[in-house]
């Protein structure tokens, strides 16, 4: 994952805008608006996060209003439509995680990091998220670093593991 | 990941190799594509497949439990444009078997989807996966990969005239898109606001076109219910309640996880395949379809059986099959103020009652909670509720309106201790302990 | 039909009504926000709950449809009690500030509070604060009041054809805002703020200026364009404060353009004309209305006298009144000139003798959203009527094909069926192209001046939407905008447009540019047979003019050229509400008259529809009238029959009686020489009319001004033409045609070839003459 939280160009790179390419495939010629989210995540994971000439390129790209793509890229918590630290840690918190550890285990990540919910290390590199069900209670705690690799069993060890390894 | 144990297993029948038997070679190998086989080679017709699935009284698994053949038989035979969308947008906090489903045997819910295609006359589908587990999604899109290039998806499949494709569409972190008509509007490419109901999906669903969407674990039992006939499968479970059903379990036992057990299994044998209570500690209440079912409290759980109209006479709902156990180190005006937090963040904020209505019931929550409950919240929260019940375009109201109510009518005394005497009745401590780092007392071998 | 019953009053409905509409027919009020019967159903405010018979839950009257034996109470205790449930929702974070703000007194939300919530708030946590957005000059926010009905952002996604605004972020956080650093910029924004049921859109320019109660309120009409929107101008103290859309179905619905809501901010300029002016030893001096109107009578009998009639000539705005026109063409005749003109932009007049009657519309406003294919030849539809776009847009989604013949390739927000877009040399040809094309679809012969000439695959394509319709285009439009009324070669634009309707078996018409375009030809405000016609009383320039309303550098086809005649002439007396830098070089004698909301009057819309209206206010400092003045100039130069006691005495002789229509409205004409073929070289020009400059009252509207469509001209060139010259987007560059402006080159690559697309009607870019002026373009 290609993370840099230096403000690039809105332009997507070729590469970033085949893999949107291949979603708007997914859907039907005249819907290029189904591929949206996807393409929003292709532009994060290559932004970073989600500046708004981003969003508006994104949007160009597929044809549709530049607000109807901002609707979409606030409405779903995963999008960052501000700057985030190399690595995000969302915590899920949950009831049924939290009655295996859920809270127990953001707590940890705090206290090793030194930042609260919504907050980043001064080095850029640890952003931490509170959230919601990632349909994985029965691994609690359960923890997801940028949004696409699912942690389980975060217990102290396998927390301090994933922290060594996000260098 | 997720324990299993099984009763009658048929959907977890390819789980025991864990993520070494999710593969098509594996998939086939257990027997899968037999059926759409079958079905393609002896020209079944569509009103047939959909008998069978009636007759297996299949009802769906994401919550609502609406017949599935039924639903099916609502699609216009007529219209040239229609789809089959899958559900797999799990995220009603305590449910995780769909995510099991497709990652050990993701071709069951393909094969599913492509008989169900077949019998409502659809030429493309989507499996909408929700964002925070993206590596099933990927794996999905592997999945498809290897059915396409073995003929089971695209055109004339296998030789035959019915062409159909699948494809997968990612969520990205919206509770609400488990509402069919919202995960519909965010396959468009917006937000998920749910959709006012009638027109149903089945006549105006997915870019406005007749639309058969159905949860994951109801597309994955398909290939087992055409396999063993409708009926077999029905009297696997119980009148009305065909089947087998997978069960989440999770909270306060010794194996969280997912157990697939005929309709009708007695909660008690649930909870004892899941180990028991965790620590031998005193079981306080048990949530038993997921976090928007209302909380059932020890004694009355202990008396159902785990099934939609048993679960439902005790003043609950079967749901998506997710059961939170809670033991007695639970304070259960903070576990509410969790819920009500979760609601109160996913509510999409079209409709007035949910957009207002959930940020109310938090608000007052969690001032209970934290020591600065009045003598009449109890009363505001229930009015709040009310006015919240059946007021919306969606059942997120109700959802969030549910654990309020049913937590303050069995545990009203605790709510009303915390109000008195600003504090719980279940010491900070013992929560804390309750509620620790926990390791599950057997780690399955699968993992 | 369907029998439903509303609070045990049954009614038969059309199948697909909903319940809120039966209601609605049955005079039942049910409380509602978010629902509007022109937009989508959102059903997400969740007011109108009812109880319907058999239903377990109360339901919303927006989005349920009537089934036959229905049976539905509004006010029963399930209703009421849900209808109080929602109204106590929306008032837990709503700021019960009515006193501070603008919509108190108008506001839906206060309305229904009144009716349906406590007089206490049960609510005792914070209360939620919403970041306001800056949409730009016309529309004020105070987002903290919205209730998130969503009525604005369907207004833009639907009615104005572009979402311009959105719900973002979600449940209690959900904001309605534009993409960030985005303004709302359509030329219908100012809907929104009647659509908004709150005080969280409000009008920037009329904010904290008065309260509704204190407004007194009278109906007019739009002195804009040939539409005629109906208007509720609203007064205090004598002085237009706010004018809002008069709801007429049939014409303007119930909405208005941004330049007819906010124009009357022009009404208080500072260039009003208050007090008549004569020009004395080349000093301009401030006089009594009778040392002007006798400096005038004079100034025009001494020309007439010495020259002849003949020797003055008439410029009338087309945004004048029924009787100012008629009038005064009645005193030029009584001078004896037959040069009169109100068709100020218009370059080609071949037309005149030939016409057969009044060119109009062809067709009711109100028939144009049922036509199932359309053509639209030369107009910048979306600027030009952008109402009548609207009717088109709504249409277009219900499918009708909608077709484009033009020199730019604006986006309409209509989904267009085919266009082709030609340089304006070409839009002749190309329109013979289409006829030849439909005739040979139709089967039925076409004119012999067209046996020649290839189709394009373009031509070939708009053919084939026109008679896409049910009855193979029996039930087609062909409209001829603006720009095509304004072309060189406009007669054979109007010969052939008349030859594709007829071939069709379908409808042809004009869109009237200006609120009295085809009033002016009622009025007889055109030559007689011996008379010049507006582009020639400028090219042979005349000893006298009189001016009635109009701004000649700005609002004729060839201001420059208008300037330069004007100047020559020995006496030039304007009738105007205001004054410029160009009235006091060229005028002898400046007459301050009313605009039409300070007089009584008369427009005659596109459609042929005779709306009069009256005063809504009284004139500024001492101007009249414009009616008044020119009968006594009537009478001081003694031409009979000016014994006219009102502007209805008035409008009774110019059209016979009290018509509802204008009779005589007929688009024939008779055999005119097809002129197709047209010898160009050099870059031609496209000149629109921008939206905010079309006339005297907008130029001078300052929160327009500020709008987005009111950008300076540019030079706009497509990329060829751009690196054929040499240049990039951004270049400053010298345009020349007689004079020369210094223009930023722009790209637009919805122009042809060759084509520099170059506004009129600006300060701007009238020195380069004319309209359809060849030009020079090279790096400044």
């Amino acid at each position: 994952m290609n993370k840099q939280n230096d403000m690039l160009s809105p332009e997507l790179s070729p590469e970033a805008l085949r893999k949107i390419d291949r979603e708007v495939a997914k859907y039907p010629a005249d819907q290029k608006q189904s591929a949206v989210m996807a393409a929003l995540v292709i532009a994060q994971d290559e932004k970073g996060w989600l500046p708004k000439e981003t969003i508006a390129a994104v949007a160009s790209y597929l044809g549709m209003p530049p607000i109807a793509a901002y609707e979409v890229a606030s409405f779903y918590n995963m999008y960052d439509l501000h700057p985030v630290g190399k690595y995000k840690l969302t915590v899920c918190t949950n009831l049924p995680c939290a009655l295996s550890g859920g809270v127990h285990a953001a707590d940890y990540v705090k206290e090793k990091l030194g930042i609260d919910f919504n907050e980043t290390t001064p080095d850029g590199k640890f952003t931490l998220k509170e959230g919601e069900c990632m349909g994985a209670c029965g691994d609690a705690p359960v923890m997801l670093v940028n949004n696409k690799r699912m942690c389980s069993f975060m217990l102290p060890e396998a927390i301090d593991k994933l922290l060594a390894e996000c260098n | 990941m997720a324990l299993i144990d099984t009763i009658n297993p048929l959907l977890t029948t390819g789980w025991s190799k864990g993520d070494a038997g999710w593969s098509l070679k594996d998939y086939e190998s257990r027997g899968g594509y037999a059926q759409l086989k079958r079905i393609l080679a002896s020209k079944m017709s569509q009103d047939d497949v959909i008998a069978e699935v009636k007759k297996s009284a299949l009802r769906g698994r994401g919550g609502a439990g609406f017949p599935a053949g039924l639903k099916w038989s609502f699609m216009p035979k007529a219209a040239a444009e229609k789809y089959v969308v899958c559900n797999t947008d799990e995220g009603e906090p305590g449910t995780f078997k769909d995510r099991d489903l497709l990652r050990y045997d993701p071709h069951s819910t393909i094969e599913g989807m492509i008989i169900a295609a077949y019998a409502v006359g659809a030429k493309r589908g989507y499996n909408y996966i929700h964002g925070e587990i993206f590596d099933i999604y990927q794996r999905f899109e592997e999945a498809l990969d290897q059915a396409r290039a073995a003929g089971y998806l695209g055109e004339r499949i296998l030789g035959s005239d019915f062409s159909f494709d699948l494809f997968a569409h990612h969520g990205w972190g919206a509770y609400i898109c488990g509402e069919e008509t919202g995960l519909l509007e965010s396959i468009e490419g917006k937000k998920g606001q749910p959709r006012y109901k009638p027109p149903f999906p089945a006549n105006f669903g997915l870019y406005g076109k007749p639309t058969t969407i159905n949860n994951t674990e109801t597309f994955a039992a398909i290939p087992f219910i055409m396999g063993m006939g409708g009926e077999a499968y029905l009297n696997l479970g119980k009148p009305n309640n065909g089947g087998t059903k997978l069960f989440s379990v999770s909270g306060h036992v010794n194996r969280p996880g997912n157990y697939e057990v005929p309709m009708g299994t007695p909660f008690a044998k649930l909870l004892e395949m899941a180990g028991g209570m965790r620590g031998g500690r005193k079981l306080k209440a048990v949530i038993p379809g997921g976090s928007s079912a209302p909380v059932l409290p020890a004694d009355v759980m202990m008396e159902c059986t785990m099934d939609y109209d048993s679960i439902a006479k005790a003043g609950s709902m079967l749901g998506s099959g997710a059961v939170i156990v809670m033991d007695e180190t639970v304070c259960m005006v903070k576990a509410l103020e969790r819920l009500s937090y979760f609601y109160f963040e996913e509510s999409c904020g079209q409709c007035t009652p949910c957009r207002e209505g959930s940020g109310w019931l938090y608000r007052v929550v969690h001032r209970i909670e934290h020591g600065q409950g009045r003598p009449e919240d109890l009363d505001l929260l229930n009015r709040v509720t009310d006015n919240m019940m059946g007021k919306t375009i969606c059942a997120l109201a109700d959802a969030a309106a549910f654990p309020v109510r049913s937590f303050i009518k069995h545990f009203k005394s605790e709510f009303e201790y915390h109000i008195e005497h600003k504090k719980c009745l279940v010491s900070p401590e013992v929560q804390r302990a309750g509620s620790g780092f926990f390791r599950a007392s057997s780690a399955a071998g699968a993992a | 039909m369907l029998e439903i019953e509303i609070d045990g009053k049954t009614l038969q409905v059309a199948d697909g009504s909903t319940v809120i509409e039966a209601a609605h027919q049955l005079g039942t009020y049910i409380p509602h926000f978010c629902y509007h019967k022109k937009l989508s159903i959102a059903a997400n405010c969740r007011m109108c709950l009812v109880q319907v018979e058999k239903a377990p839950k109360p339901m919303p009257a927006c989005a349920t449809l009537v089934t036959n034996g229905m049976k539905v109470f509004t006010h029963s205790d399930l209703a009421v009690k849900a209808q109080k449930g929602v109204m106590e929702f929306l008032l837990i974070n709503h700021p019960l500030d009515c006193p501070i703000c603008d919509q108190g007194g108008e506001c839906q939300l206060q309305d229904l509070a009144v009716g349906y919530g406590e007089s206490a708030s049960k609510y005792e946590e914070e209360k939620r604060v919403v970041p306001d957005k800056d949409l730009g000059p016309l529309v004020s926010t105070d987002m903290t009041r919205c209730i998130n009905c969503t009525r604005c952002i369907r207004f833009t996604a639907e009615i104005a054809g572009f979402m311009e605004l959105g719900q973002s972020f979600r449940g209690e956080h959900a904001e309605v805002m534009p993409f960030i650093g985005k303004t709302v910029d359509t030329e219908l924004s100012g809907n929104i703020i009647d659509l908004c049921p709150v005080g969280a859109l409000t009008s920037k320019p009329f904010r904290f200026s008065a309260r509704t109660w204190e407004l007194s309120r009278r109906r007019s009409v739009s002195p804009h364009d040939g539409l005629g929107s109906n208007l509720i101008v609203q007064t205090k103290n004598d002085r237009v404060m706010r004018v809002l859309p008069l709801e007429r179905e049939e014409i303007n619905e119930c909405w208005l353009t941004d330049k007819e809501r906010f124009s009357y901010l022009g009404l208080n300029s500072a260039e009003r004309l208050t007090r008549p002016m004569v020009k004395q030893g080349g000093a301009w001096k401030e006089v009594d209305w009778n040392v002007a109107l006798d400096y005038a009578s004079h100034a025009l009998r001494d020309v007439a006298k010495t020259h002849g009639g003949a020797a003055i000539g008439g410029l009338l705005s087309p945004h004048a009144t029924l009787e100012e026109m008629y009038l005064a063409q009645k005193l030029l005749r009584g001078l004896g000139s037959e040069n009169i003109d109100f068709r100020l932009r218009q370059s080609d007049f071949s037309a005149d003798g030939k016409r057969t009657g009044t060119p109009w519309l062809g067709m009711k406003i109100a028939d144009i959203g049922r036509l199932e294919s359309v053509l639209i030849v030369g107009s910048f539809l979306r600027k030009d009527h952008p109402l009548i776009a609207q009717r088109l847009r709504q249409s277009a989604k219900r499918g009708a094909q909608i077709s484009v013949l033009h020199s730019a390739d604006d986006d309409l927000l209509i989904k267009l069926a085919a266009r082709a877009i030609a340089a304006p040399s070409q839009l002749p040809a190309v329109l013979a192209q289409i006829v030849k094309a439909t005739c040979q679809l139709k089967g039925v012969a076409a004119d012999a001046a067209l046996a020649g000439i290839a189709v394009s695959a373009e031509a070939q394509a708009i053919a084939q939407s026109l008679v896409a319709g049910k009855d193979g285009g029996k039930n087609s439009g062909i409209l001829l905008g603006n720009f095509a009324q304004q072309h060189p070669q406009a007669a054979t634009l109007h010969a052939l447009g008349r030859q594709l309707a007829s071939a069709l078996g379908g409808s042809f018409g004009f869109l009237g540019e200006a609120a009295n375009s085809v009033g002016g030809y009622v009025a007889k405000a055109v030559p007689g047979a011996a008379g010049m016609n507006a582009a020639a009383m400028l090219k042979d320039p005349r000893q006298a003019y009189v001016v009635l309303a109009a701004e000649p550098e700005l609002d004729c086809a060839d201001g420059a050229q208008a300037l330069v005649s004007l100047t020559k002439a020995a006496a030039v007396v304007v009738l105007s509400p205001f004054k410029s830098q160009a009235m006091l070089d060229y005028a002898a004698v400046l007459l301050p008259v009313s605009p039409f909301s300070e007089t009584s009057g008369t427009f005659v819309n596109t459609e042929g529809r005779v709306q009069s209206f009256y005063a809504a206010a009284k004139p500024q400092g001492e101007a009249r009238p414009a009616w008044k003045v020119l009968r006594v100039l009537g009478n001081l130069l003694d031409v009979a029959g000016f014994e006219f006691n009102s502007s209805e005495d008035v409008r009774a002789e110019a059209l016979g009686g009290q018509p509802d229509f204008v009779s005589g409205l007929d688009n024939g004409i008779d055999a005119v020489a097809l002129n197709l073929t047209a010898s160009v070289h050099g870059l031609e020009r496209v000149a629109d009319v921008p939206i905010h400059f079309a006339d005297s009252l907008v130029r001078r509207a300052p929160a327009l001004q500020q709008a987005r469509d009111s950008a300076a001209p540019t030079a706009r060139m497509n990329a060829a033409t751009l690196a054929k010259l040499g240049l990039v987007s951004g270049d400053k560059t010298r345009v020349g045609a007689g004079g020369t402006a210094i223009l930023a080159a722009e790209l637009d690559a919805g122009l042809p070839d060759g084509v520099v697309r170059v506004a009129a009607a600006h300060a701007d870019t009238v020195a380069l003459g004319a309209m359809s002026a060849i030009l020079s373009v090279e790096k400044a």
